[in-house]
């Protein structure tokens, strides 16, 4: 991102320091993740240590300094849908991808990623794809709805890495 | 909405919206929490629009999209005004025929009713719905009749009225007094007397107050506090402006997790008109009172929703929590004096303030008032939330308003207090639900997850599952936490591998000392609850895995073994054609067999079979 | 002055002082890993466990984050102690098998063979070093990242922290030493960090003696020095 749209996000806040947890959120949903320039930019304008900025980067499960998938999958692994078989999904998944947590596939396409209770209980073991959720996930329709995914973006020649 | 001055014209402008409003007029109601978004609630809406639209009736009927009604397991959910008709699972081709028939001609569509498990009675009222009828829905029943995003609609059902009470006929010490006398107890997990908080954090020395709502619900399978604040964030609202003013602050914060995006936005929208009419923001009702409230998103941390971890968040630093030495109340959110209050707490606040101590004493058993509002789930009918009267047993919960255990499942415990607490065996069941009885059987109340396991769920693995949730979380600062989780997880794992060995269980229950006698703060202290619990109600399970080599639920890998009953099999090779690595064979019309040795146990396979044909040993 | 008492002897302490400094000073033996006098006490490694009474209430705590208050009683050896501290031990061995000062507390303190799977860290994350850097130096170059297991000590993104002055101060004060500087004729080396400064050499004896990024620092932010201090070493000013 640019160093004026990093500006804005950062007047947003008043440039004050206990807002970095929220101006990193909005760093990264435009971004997709914490690119290094954008934060070593940030620790410049506000004067504030680059430790500081990664501690909290590194901390809070919701940022990725990594590139993330243009599909975001995340499995829920709260209690009720571990106790309808979450555990089973998500194994599934990690071998229909050929991935593991927090990491994305070769083809850029997917990254896997669990979290602690969507509270859509009723639903589980539930899987959300981007902003799209499938309920009552079996290991057996894992297959099935990737390459629902895999259709929507086709692979394009000659993509850089 | 115009500048809201003083009292007097807040009951101005409530009359003039009742006024405006007609009762008997028809409204389609559609429940729009998030689990319903999940049943695609917002195509259903939009179905309904259009329809009135084609037919002309969008001046004579209503269309209002409301927070979540609770019954999750059968959404999307329309319930249809005044007369309270109830149709669940409503899916995009039902709208017109509800339109046509039902509003226009009175008629009731019985397939969209909900028919009692048991009889198979068509029931047609919302309040007859045996999972609603046993329920007590003083906080979370407006949540039907509200749009969320309609300050409006809030008014309408009195919103604000206490908040006016409390500015012009009560001071402080007085409201506190109230609270203290109401009995009502944090609802969050630690079930700390509000009222005390209150005045120890008013009394307080400091310049400034802070208050604050912790909405950083973590517990897995809890989703209470999400669904209050996105269907009703008002409430939570008035019940901190209260709060504030008891104590004296000024400034007030709702720090909401992360992973909620729509309780984020309803509460915002809220704060927004709130402050469009003045009723936050400076001088509020003419009376002097100043106070106003901020929105933090979580990070993604489940040490976060620790008063001082979320503190420290706040400030923006990781959340690391710090020792309690000196009180939050004391010197909390910058050093200074502080409240936090979890979101059902500060909702149950103008509950009291409008129908009095009396009445809300009148609620609830000797130390726990008021209701309690649960999440319902796991291998339960009726999965949703639940809101009971403090007192109401665990068996009448599951059973009467639950719907009981799904299939031919038997029930066998059931977790409470999420990793924070304990399992609750199915001998425990008719203990009354409240703060201290689910304390003395080695549990908690905690922030209401309620999840139900029948004999298909391994007590072992619940524990694995806790431990392995809590080492993740765990901030990693003190050594007993961060080192005690890891390795109870390591031997959980070893003994759900069938590697366990004698002697195992005594260290677990040495290490679990540790860890709760020396470690920093909550989460560490109570990380060993899980196991402990197991352990007391389960031990014979957990032996079975250590000497015996055997998961008598059938759910650990690498104890079982998944074998296909050769009378039942139909030979329809969808086993087949789903199994990951290959282990079915079979011919056409042969029952088939599956490999034990290239199985994984994936699971796939069970699903799939519509014969109940895998067997599990 | 706070009068109270450390295991029945009476004692005194200052307003914000904690307890364990002012057993310290009063000779009492409180093993103790993530804390320095000259630092913010941090309560991470739990070891300096003591109980103290205040009241009718006795609780297991800290000592070294508990502020000294009036007529409070504090022991240092009960078998609630004892055994907290055993396991403490027992934890941190079983992370660190190989490293000397958790093994001298081990047999100081009779912990035998931990009874978990042993890891070969050298790190006991008590958060000295960048404490230090932060408190004392002021360079934060280092931090905490990531959190729970996976926790660790480093520099963002792991590799050569780009305000690091190579002073050595993280090196001084960690308790395990697995912090070491490399010196050659020419660069100095935080080795754990990997920050190598080329170092400037005195221009009276030649010899080097200090990293030019670390000379520069503190020319800039102390004031009122004559330009050519910063030319010379220690020795030789």
């Amino acid at each position: 991102m640019g160093p004026q749209a990093i500006d804005r996000i950062l007047k947003k806040y008043d440039y004050e320091h206990f807002a970095i947890i929220a101006m990193l959120q909005d760093l990264q949903d435009k971004e997709n993740y914490l690119p290094e320039k954008d934060l070593e930019y940030i620790s410049e304008r506000l004067s504030m240590p680059l430790t500081r900025i990664y501690r909290i980067a590194t901390f809070y499960n919701a940022f990725s300094l990594t590139p993330r998938g243009k599909h975001l999958i995340n499995v829920c692994l709260g209690t009720a849908c571990h106790v309808r078989g979450a555990a089973r999904v998500l194994d599934r998944l990690k071998m229909a991808l050929g991935i593991d947590v927090g990491e994305m596939t070769k083809d850029r396409l997917f990254s896997l990623e669990t979290v602690n209770c969507l509270g859509s209980c009723a639903l589980g073991p539930i899987v959300v794809i981007g902003n799209d959720y499938h309920g009552q996930m079996t290991p057996a329709r894992v297959e099935s709805t990737i390459k629902k995914y895999r259709k929507k973006s086709p692979r394009k020649k000659d993509e850089k890495d | 909405m115009k500048r809201i001055n003083n009292p007097q014209a807040l009951e101005e402008i409530r009359e003039e919206i009742v006024g405006s409003r007609d009762p008997d007029k028809p409204c389609i109601t559609i429940c729009s929490g998030t689990g319903c978004h999940a049943f695609g609630c917002e195509r259903v809406t939009e179905a309904f629009e259009a329809e009135l639209k084609k037919q002309g009736l969008e001046e004579r009927i209503d269309i209002r999209t409301t927070g979540c009604h609770g019954f999750c397991e059968r959404g999307p959910i329309v319930v249809i005004n005044p007369q309270k008709i109830f149709y669940q699972r409503v899916t995009l081709k039902d709208t017109e025929e509800i339109v046509s028939e039902t509003l226009r001609k009175n008629n009731i569509i019985d397939r969209l009713l909900y028919s009692h498990p048991q009889t198979g009675e068509k029931i047609v009222k919302e309040d007859d719905v045996p999972f609603y009828k046993g329920q007590m829905r003083i906080i979370f029943g407006n949540n039907g009749n509200i749009d969320p995003t309609s300050i409006e609609d809030y008014l309408a059902i009195g919103g604000y009225k206490a908040l006016s009470k409390v500015l012009t006929d009560l001071s402080p010490p007085e409201i506190i007094d109230m609270i203290k006398k109401s009995g009502l107890r944090g609802r969050g997990g630690g079930g700390f007397p509000a009222g005390v908080k209150w005045e120890s954090c008013r009394n307080a020395p400091g310049d400034r107050h802070y208050v604050i709502c912790n909405a950083d619900e973590g517990d897995p399978g809890a989703y209470m506090d999400r669904s209050l604040l996105e269907g009703n964030p008002h409430s939570v609202l008035e019940g901190m402006m209260i709060g504030a003013y008891a104590i004296g602050s000024d400034e007030g914060y709702i720090y909401v997790r992360n992973e909620y995006p729509l309780a984020v936005n309803n509460v915002s929208i809220a704060i927004d008109q709130l402050r469009e009419c003045g009723l936050l923001g400076e001088n509020i009702l003419g009376t002097g009172f100043n106070f106003d409230i901020k929105v933090n998103r979580g990070g993604g941390a489940f040490v976060c929703g620790e008063s001082t971890a979320l503190m420290a968040s706040i400030e923006g630093q990781a959340g690391e929590p710090r020792a309690k030495h000196i009180h939050t109340v004391e010197s909390g959110l910058w050093d200074k004096p502080t409240n936090l209050n979890n979101v059902e707490t500060w909702a149950n606040v103008p509950l009291i303030i409008n129908k009095g101590v009396d009445w809300y004493t009148s609620i609830g058993t000797e130390t726990s008032k008021g209701t309690k509002i649960f999440s319902l789930v796991g291998k339960v009918n009726n999965t949703g939330l639940v809101e009971a009267p403090m007192g109401m047993s665990i068996r009448e919960i599951v059973y009467d308003i639950g719907g009981g255990i799904p299939g031919n499942g038997k029930l066998k415990a059931v977790q409470t207090g999420g990793p924070s607490g304990g399992c609750i065996p199915e001998s425990l069941i008719d203990i009354p639900v409240d703060f201290d009885r689910l304390t003395e059987v080695g549990s908690m109340m905690g922030s209401g997850g309620m999840i139900v396991m029948d004999d298909t769920t391994c007590m072992v693995d619940i524990a694995k599952y806790f431990l392995n949730f809590l080492k993740d979380e765990s901030c990693g600062k003190c050594t007993t936490c961060r080192e005690g989780t890891r390795r109870m997880y390591e031997i959980l794992d070893i003994i759900t591998r069938g590697e366990g060995k004698e002697g195992d269980i005594e260290l677990l229950e040495e290490l679990s000392w540790v860890v709760s006698e020396v470690s920093l703060c909550a989460l560490g202290q109570t990380a060993p609850n899980p196991v402990l619990s197991t352990i007391r109600y389960f031990r014979d399970e957990y032996n079975a895995h250590i000497k015996d080599k055997r998961c008598p639920a059938g759910v650990c890998k690498a104890l079982i073994t998944y074998s296909i009953d050769e009378e039942k099999c139909t030979a329809c090779g969808k086993c087949k054609r789903v199994c990951p690595s290959d282990a079915v064979t079979g011919e056409k019309k042969v029952p088939h067999k599956i490999d034990p040795e290239k199985c994984i146990r994936c699971g796939a396979c069970i699903t799939e079979c519509k014969f109940d044909a895998i067997e599990v040993a | 002055m706070i009068k109270f008492t450390i295991d029945g002897y009476e004692v005194e302490g200052e307003k914000g002082q904690n307890v364990l400094q002012v057993a310290l000073d009063n000779g009492f033996d409180i093993p103790h890993l993530c804390y320095h006098e000259t630092l913010k006490p941090y309560g991470a490694c739990r070891l300096c466990q003591v109980e103290v009474t205040k009241g009718n209430r006795t609780r297991l705590t800290t000592s070294c984050n508990y502020p000294v208050l009036e007529g409070i009683s504090v022991q240092t050896d009960t078998e609630r102690i004892t055994r907290a501290r055993k396991m403490v031990i027992e934890l941190l061995l079983a992370r660190c098998p190989d490293v000397p000062i958790v093994k001298d507390l081990a047999k100081e303190y009779s912990v035998g063979e931990p009874r978990f799977k042993l890891d070969n860290d050298d790190c006991i994350l008590c958060g000295l070093c960048e404490r230090v850097c932060r408190e004392v130096v002021g360079v934060d170059a280092i931090t905490f990242l990531g959190r729970g297991s996976n926790r660790k000590v480093g520099p963002p993104l792991e590799i050569n922290p780009k305000t690091c002055i190579a002073c050595g101060a993280c090196v001084y004060i960690c308790p395990t030493n697995c912090i070491k500087l490399e010196e050659t004729e020419s660069e100095r080396t935080i080795v754990r960090w990997g920050r190598t400064l080329p170092m400037k050499k005195c221009t009276v004896c030649g010899r080097s003696f200090a990293p030019w990024f670390q000379l520069d620092y503190f020319s800039k932010i102390i004031e009122g020095i004559p330009a050519d201090f910063w030319d010379k070493c220690v020795d030789c000013r």
